[in-house]
C-alpha cells in the first residue's frame, strides 16, 4: 500500500497521564479515514498532533516521507473544520473563505474569484455576502469546508464537524461532504463519535480507544470481524458471550449460555483448542421463535423487557441469568409479550470468535 | 371572558413596575427636577431668552474651553487605550492566577476614591515629589515643572479612567472563541497578520466600549483637571464651575451643562444605533 500520511509511534503524555501510546497508521492519498472513540480516547488529539497544535512527546508524523516535525500549523497546509465552524464572526462568507488564500499572499480578485467558484462547489452561491450569524448552521458548515479547502490543502481534517446539526441536516452534510470530498480528491480524516456517520461516510474506520488504535479497517470488516471486545461492543449492538474453543479444526466451541455449538470458520482469527474466548452475536442475527427452529442453534430464554421503535423492536431476554438481545421487525413483535418463554436461534455463520 | 382574563393579566403585569417606585420616586425627586431646574435657569437667567446658549455655542472662550474638553477626553481615550490593550491582552493570556493577582491591583486602585487618587498625583508630581527627586537625581540640572500642566491632568485621569478601558477589552478578550485562533492559524495567519485581520477585529467590541465610556465620562470630568490641570486650558466641567462659584452666573453654567449633556446623549446616541447600549457594561 503506498502511504500518503504516516503516523510512525505517536505517544503523548500529559505528566503522568498518557493520552496516545503509540499510535501508527497509514493513510493512502485520497482516502477517507474516520477517527472513530469514544471522548478521550485520543482521536482529537491525533488530530491535533496532525495538525501541529500539538507536540508529539515521541513520533513522527509524516506526509508523503516528509517528517512535519519542526512545521508550525501555519506552513503545514492542512485544512481543518472544527466543531463550532470557527467562522471569523467580522467577515462575510466570501471574506472568510478569501482568509487562507490571502495569507498566502494570492491578489484580492484572483481570490475572490476562487472563494466564489468555493461556495458555489458548497452549494452556497448567493450567500457570499452573508456573515455567519446570517447563516444556518448548515450553511456556516458549508462555509467552514470551503475555507478549509479553498487553499487545496494537502490534508483535510475535521473535527465532529456534524455534532451542532439536527439528525436530518446532518444526513444531509454526510452525503455533501462525501460528494465533495470525492469531487476533489482531497486526503481526509474524519473524527466523530458517531457510528453510524463513520460506517456511512468512511473508506476506513479507526477504531481508538484509551489512547491506542484498537482497529483500523474498512466498515464493514470492522463491523463483521471485530478484533477487539471492545471494538465488537462499542460498534453497532453485540451479545458478548464467554466462551472457550474445543475443536479449532471443525469449528466447535461451548459456551456456559450456548450450550456446545458450531461456528463457521473462514472469517475467524486464529484459535487454539481450549482457549478462552468471547463469542460476538449481533442481535440482528438471532431470531425468536415458540419453538426450536430445525437446521438452526437454539437457546431458550424468558423475555424480560421489550422496547418498540416502531419499524423495529429490541427484545431482551434472560437465558441461564445472562441478558440476550434481540433484533426483530416490528411487524413480529405483536405475538410477544414480557415474560413470555421462547427459543432464540442463529445460523453458524452468525458466530464470530474474538480471540484476546 | 377574555378580555376579563387579558385585563387581568395586564394588570398583574403592571405589579413589577411597582418595585421601581422608590427609585423613579428618588430620581424624580433629586435628578428630574434639579435638571429641569437647571434647564429653567438656563433660559430665564437674567432674563428670558436663548441668549445663553448663544453666548456658550459661539463666544470665542467657550468654544476653546468645549475643544480643549474634547480633545482632553480624545488623548485621554487614546491613552487608556495604548495602556489598556496590552494589559487586558496580558491579562486574557496569562496564567488565571497572574490574571487575577492584576485584576486585583486594578480594581483596588479602581475602589480607591479619585479624591484620594488625585491628591497621590499631587504630592508624585510635585516641586519635592519623588519624581522630581529621580529626575535630578539621573542628573538633569533644570527642575521640570510638572504639576498644574496638562500632562500633570491627562497623567492623572488616564490612571483614573483606566480600569473602564481595561476591564471592557479584557472581558471581551476573555470570550474569544479560541478555535478561531487556531483556525486562522491553521489557514497560514500569524504575528502580525494574526493580530490585524483576526485577533484586533475581535476585540473591536471592547474597544468600542472602553473608549466610549472613558470618552463620555471624561467630557465631565471636574475635579481632577481642576486640581492638576492647568488653568489656561480649563475644561467644560472647570469651567461651569468656575461660573456658577465666582461669578454667580448661574445662566451661562446652566447653558454649558446642557450643551455638555447634550452631546454627551448625542455620543451614547450613536453608539446605542451602532452597539446596542446594554452591552456598554460587558
Amino acid at each position: 500500500m503506498s502511504s500518503y500520511l504516516s503516523l510512525k509511534g505517536i505517544n503523548k503524555s500529559y505528566g503522568d497521564f498518557v493520552a496516545l501510546d503509540d499510535v501508527n497508521l497509514e493513510i493512502k492519498k485520497g482516502e477517507f479515514v474516520t477517527f472513530l472513540g469514544p471522548s478521550g480516547s485520543g482521536k482529537t488529539t491525533t488530530l491535533m498532533i496532525i495538525a501541529g497544535f500539538e507536540k508529539a512527546t515521541r513520533g513522527e508524523v509524516e506526509i508523503e516521507g516528509l517528517s512535519l516535525a519542526g512545521l508550525d500549523p501555519q506552513d503545514r497546509n492542512i485544512g481543518i473544520v472544527f466543531q463550532n465552524y470557527a467562522l471569523f464572526p467580522h467577515k462575510s462568507a466570501v471574506e472568510n473563505v478569501y482568509f487562507p488564500l490571502q495569507m498566502r499572499k494570492v491578489k484580492r480578485k484572483e481570490g475572490m474569484r476562487r472563494a466564489e467558484e468555493m461556495l458555489e462547489l458548497v452549494g452556497l452561491k448567493g450567500f457570499s455576502h452573508r456573515h455567519p450569524k446570517e447563516l444556518s448552521g448548515g450553511q456556516q458548515q458549508r462555509v467552514a469546508l470551503a475555507r478549509a479547502l479553498v487553499f487545496g490543502p494537502d490534508l483535510l481534517l475535521l473535527d465532529e464537524p456534524l455534532g451542532a446539526l439536527d439528525k436530518n441536516l446532518r444526513e444531509q452534510m454526510q452525503i455533501e461532504i462525501k460528494r465533495i470530498q470525492k469531487k476533489l480528491g482531497v486526503t481526509t480524516i474524519f473524527v466523530t463519535h458517531d457510528q453510524t456517520e463513520a460506517m456511512s461516510m468512511s473508506d476506513r474506520i479507526v477504531i481508538f480507544s484509551q489512547g491506542s488504535i484498537q482497529q483500523a479497517d474498512a466498515p464493514l470488516e470492522i463491523y463483521h470481524r471485530p478484533k477487539t471486545q471492545f471494538v465488537a461492543d462499542f460498534i453497532g449492538e453485540s451479545n458478548l458471550l464467554a466462551g472457550k474453543v474445543v475443536d479449532a479444526a471443525s469449528g466447535i466451541l461451548s459456551s456456559p449460555v450456548l450450550g456446545d455449538c458450531t461456528y463457521s470458520g473462514d472469517h475467524q482469527p486464529a484459535v487454539e483448542n481450549g482457549q478462552d474466548v468471547t463469542i460476538v452475536l449481533r442481535p440482528e442475527n438471532l431470531t425468536i421463535s415458540r419453538d426450536p427452529i430445525e437446521g438452526r442453534m437454539n437457546g431458550r430464554m424468558k423475555i424480560e423487557t421489550i422496547v418498540n421503535y416502531g419499524d423495529n423492536a429490541l427484545v431482551i431476554g434472560l437465558s441461564g441469568g445472562v441478558p440476550i438481545r434481540v433484533r426483530v421487525l416490528g411487524a413480529d413483535v405483536v405475538i410477544l409479550s414480557e415474560g413470555d418463554e421462547c427459543c432464540f436461534s442463529w445460523d453458524e455463520d452468525a458466530i464470530f470468535l474474538v480471540a484476546e | 371572558m377574555n378580555r376579563m382574563i387579558s385585563r387581568l393579566s395586564e394588570q398583574q403585569n403592571l405589579w413589577p413596575w411597582l418595585l421601581l417606585l422608590p427609585l423613579s420616586a428618588y430620581l424624580l425627586v433629586f435628578f428630574a427636577v434639579p435638571l429641569a431646574d437647571v434647564v429653567q435657569m438656563s433660559v430665564t437667567e437674567p432674563t428670558l431668552g436663548l441668549q445663553n446658549y448663544e453666548k456658550v455655542l459661539t463666544g470665542s472662550l467657550y468654544r476653546k474651553v468645549f475643544l480643549n474638553t474634547f480633545m482632553t477626553a480624545g488623548i485621554v481615550t487614546l491613552c487608556c487605550l495604548f495602556v489598556g490593550y496590552p494589559l487586558a491582552y496580558l491579562m486574557a493570556h496569562t496564567s488565571r492566577r497572574n490574571a487575577m493577582l492584576i485584576l486585583l491591583l486594578i480594581t483596588m486602585s479602581f475602589w480607591t476614591s479619585f479624591l484620594v487618587r488625585t491628591y497621590a498625583w499631587m504630592v508624585l508630581l510635585g516641586n519635592n515629589g519623588p519624581v522630581i527627586w529621580l529626575i535630578q537625581a539621573m542628573g538633569f540640572e533644570e527642575k521640570p515643572h510638572l504639576l498644574f500642566t496638562r500632562f500633570s491632568s491627562t497623567l492623572a485621569m488616564v490612571h483614573i479612567l483606566a480600569p473602564y478601558m481595561i476591564m471592557n477589552i479584557y472581558s471581551v478578550m476573555q470570550k474569544i472563541d479560541k478555535s478561531l485562533i487556531l483556525s486562522a492559524e491553521s489557514m497560514g495567519a500569524r504575528g502580525a497578520s494574526l493580530f490585524r485581520h483576526i485577533y484586533l477585529p475581535l476585540t473591536a467590541p471592547g474597544i468600542a466600549n472602553g473608549s466610549v465610556l472613558v470618552f463620555v465620562i471624561c467630557l465631565g470630568f471636574y475635579v481632577t483637571p481642576v486640581l492638576l490641570g492647568s488653568p489656561r486650558e480649563q475644561m467644560a466641567a472647570g469651567l461651569i464651575g468656575h461660573q456658577i462659584e465666582e461669578f454667580l452666573a448661574f445662566g451661562l453654567g446652566s447653558a454649558m451643562a446642557i450643551v455638555l449633556l447634550g452631546v454627551t446623549l448625542v455620543i451614547l446616541g450613536i453608539y446605542h444605533r451602532r452597539f446596542g447600549l446594554d452591552k456598554l457594561w460587558g
